[in-house]
């Protein structure tokens, strides 16, 4: 597709539902519903809070209650289309999946993924990507169309028989003949890219030396230096801890609401159990907790880690703990000076 | 909303109504719940060691053991200690008030590794309530297992729980039951000591084919393991059932997570020989 359609194009989809994707907002970079399409910022960085907050939200209303019992509000679902989403974004969703879409589905997140379209972008790394080294720099699968920008032209990859219906309500600016010059463009492209990465880290390795490294002093040295903020689980896009709440109404003490809302494995009430035992009072233990779940293992069913190398963590972390100085760490056996 | 009307909602918890309850002990409450759809009541089934997940509108929800057996089924028992704000609003529930409740949820005790075996169960303090589960159930299909040895121990003769019960049962021919509390008091005539006092009483066991069950306080694991190693048992057949902090029980809140384990769906019964594996887990 010539590059010269994409707005119009774009601002079609609305069609198929509300439209949403990163924007400004308050100087801040963040995925919300977007009044027109010229709101949508297309580009290599990323928003300062995943997409997850799409398909998690971070606080809503799961059930109401009055004195007949429970009743489940479902009004977050709605129909809608997610825009310029990276490939990071869309690996990370496939890891949410896991959790959330293994039996018993959690119908709050399925209906919310199954009422959303996504339309991934290709992007080029910036400062802190580190998606080459989590192996998440290519998508083949979580998106409806995923575009990759070639110099005027766009690479579109059809993910879906909803994504292929989007096209053909728009078939005149699509070109269905790939010549061997755009192949050619695309994988110069995915070379140049390659080669962009500024920062990487040991990876595929890291289950194996977190296993060994458990009683490592290492862990008591970001322990000592971890603030217990959360802003880590805030913005990784894996992190999908949450906490219940039941909260009264105001004007009637037999009626109220449930709701359900971000926590993370940081704060240090996390682990206590009625009584107050806490399982898990040290910072060093909740950091292995945090960086088990990222560089070693996330669900005995799950197979991969659940780091996917978006990097927000080194954007965030205060006193810069993170999956570099943490593998590094680990890998070397030195703490940071 | 269409999207999601085929799937029920897991967290939408029952009405259930208290039909009787008593006091154990000083701030420990014993309860018998039924829900309230008589269907739901005679169709829920369940394995010992299991938990719910019991909601009091408004204060909370929490996970609960289940101290009754599947074997009697209809009603759903508990045994509560008041110790934060959903048990002390659970406290002020009378007869025929309505509380909320999901599940069963967890694995539950291994019973393919118990039957036409000997079978140890040890409790600490509170652990008894949910080995009450498998006491009774072991009780109930008593040509199931063969030898069966009850060890428990409580602080104090004040502090034990299911007093009547447990030396009713005590009585019995077909169950081997050892008592022993911390600290003595002039009425009292059984064992005085720790829990691992009581293992002196046990005859000579195959190790093969015996299986051990504990539940207690965690300082109480590492002592009584010890003596089932000095017995011999293998660590898999050893299980103990493992307390965290849970907000759904379906695997979805993280908050029970044991690296890469959910106590709630994983566990929260684990062999010994899986906690030698999971570093973090007692």
């Amino acid at each position: 597709m010539q590059s010269k359609f994409l707005e119009v194009f774009l601002e079609s989809l609305d069609k198929f539902g509300e439209l949403y994707g990163p924007k400004q907002k308050n100087g801040v970079l963040s995925y919300d519903s977007l009044n027109s399409i010229s709101e949508l910022v297309i580009t290599d960085e990323q928003p300062m809070i995943p997409i997850k907050k799409l398909f998690h939200p971070m606080q809503f209303t799961m059930m109401h209650f009055n004195e007949k019992g429970f009743y489940p509000d479902y009004s977050v679902i709605e129909k809608r289309v997610v825009l310029g989403v990276h490939p990071c974004e869309i690996h990370s969703l496939l890891r949410l999946d896991e959790v959330f879409m293994r039996e018993p589905v959690d119908p709050y997140y399925a209906g919310l993924r199954k009422s959303t379209a996504i339309i991934g972008f290709s992007c080029i790394p910036t400062e802190n990507h580190l998606c080459y080294s989590t192996d998440t720099d290519i998508v083949n699968e979580g998106f409806d169309l995923f575009f990759v920008g070639l110099d005027d032209f766009y690479l579109v990859w059809v993910g879906s028989s909803l994504g292929y219906d989007m096209i053909h309500e728009r078939e005149e600016f699509f070109d269905d003949d790939v010549t061997h010059d755009d192949i050619q463009k695309y994988v110069d492209w995915r070379q140049k890219r390659n080669s962009m990465f500024k920062k990487s880290f040991e990876f595929d390795s890291m289950p194996d030396i977190m296993e060994l490294s458990h009683d490592s002093e290492i862990w008591d040295y970001f322990g000592d230096k971890c603030l217990s903020c959360g802003q880590c689980s805030m913005v990784c896009p894996t992190c999908n801890c949450y906490n219940v709440t039941d909260v009264f109404a105001v004007t009637n003490e037999n009626v109220g609401r449930r709701d359900r809302v971000w926590d993370s494995c940081m704060f240090v009430d996390y682990s206590i159990v009625a009584g107050g035992h806490n399982f898990r009072a040290s910072r060093a233990d909740r950091l292995r907790l945090w960086y088990g779940h990222k560089l070693k293992t996330f669900g005995v069913d799950y197979g991969r880690p659940g780091c996917v190398g978006c990097g927000r963590c080194v954007d965030s972390c205060p006193v810069d703990i993170n999956v570099l100085t943490i593998s590094e760490a680990l890998t070397t056996k030195e703490v940071p000076k | 909303m269409t999207l999601i009307g085929t799937i029920e909602n897991p967290f939408k918890p029952k009405a259930a109504r208290i039909v009787r309850h008593y006091d154990l002990i000083k701030d420990h409450r014993f309860f018998q719940v039924r829900h309230i759809d008589m269907k739901k009541a005679m169709s829920f089934t369940y394995n010992p060691g299991q938990f719910i997940m019991l909601s009091i509108p408004g204060v909370g929800e929490a996970p609960f053991s289940i101290s009754s057996t599947p074997s009697r089924p209809g009603i759903l028992e508990m045994g509560v200690r008041k110790t934060g704000t959903l048990t002390e609003a659970l406290f002020q529930k009378k007869d025929n008030d309505v509380v909320y409740i999901r599940g069963p949820y967890g694995n539950g005790f291994k019973l393919d590794q118990m039957i036409n075996k000997d079978l140890i169960i040890v409790a600490g303090g509170l652990g008894v309530i949910p080995l009450r589960s498998i006491l009774y159930y072991v009780l109930d299909n008593r040509d199931m297992f063969n030898r069966v040895f009850f060890l428990y121990g409580a602080r104090s003769p004040d502090e034990f729980l299911f007093r009547t019960e447990f030396f009713q049962i005590k009585e019995r021919d077909d169950i081997n039951c050892f008592y022993t509390v911390d600290n003595s008091d002039s009425e009292w005539t059984e064992d005085v000591g720790v829990v691992t006092k009581l293992f002196k009483h046990l005859p000579e066991i195959d190790p093969r084919e015996t299986t051990a069950v504990v539940v207690g306080p965690p300082v109480m694991y590492k002592y009584v393991i010890d003596e089932f190693l000095k017995l011999k048992i293998p660590k898999n057949q050893i299980q103990l059932s493992l307390e965290r902090r849970m907000k759904c029980g379906i695997g979805k809140c993280g908050h029970c997570a044991i690296e890469h384990l959910y106590t709630c769906m994983d566990g929260p019964v684990f062999t010994y020989w899986d906690t030698l594996h999971f570093r973090e887990l007692i």
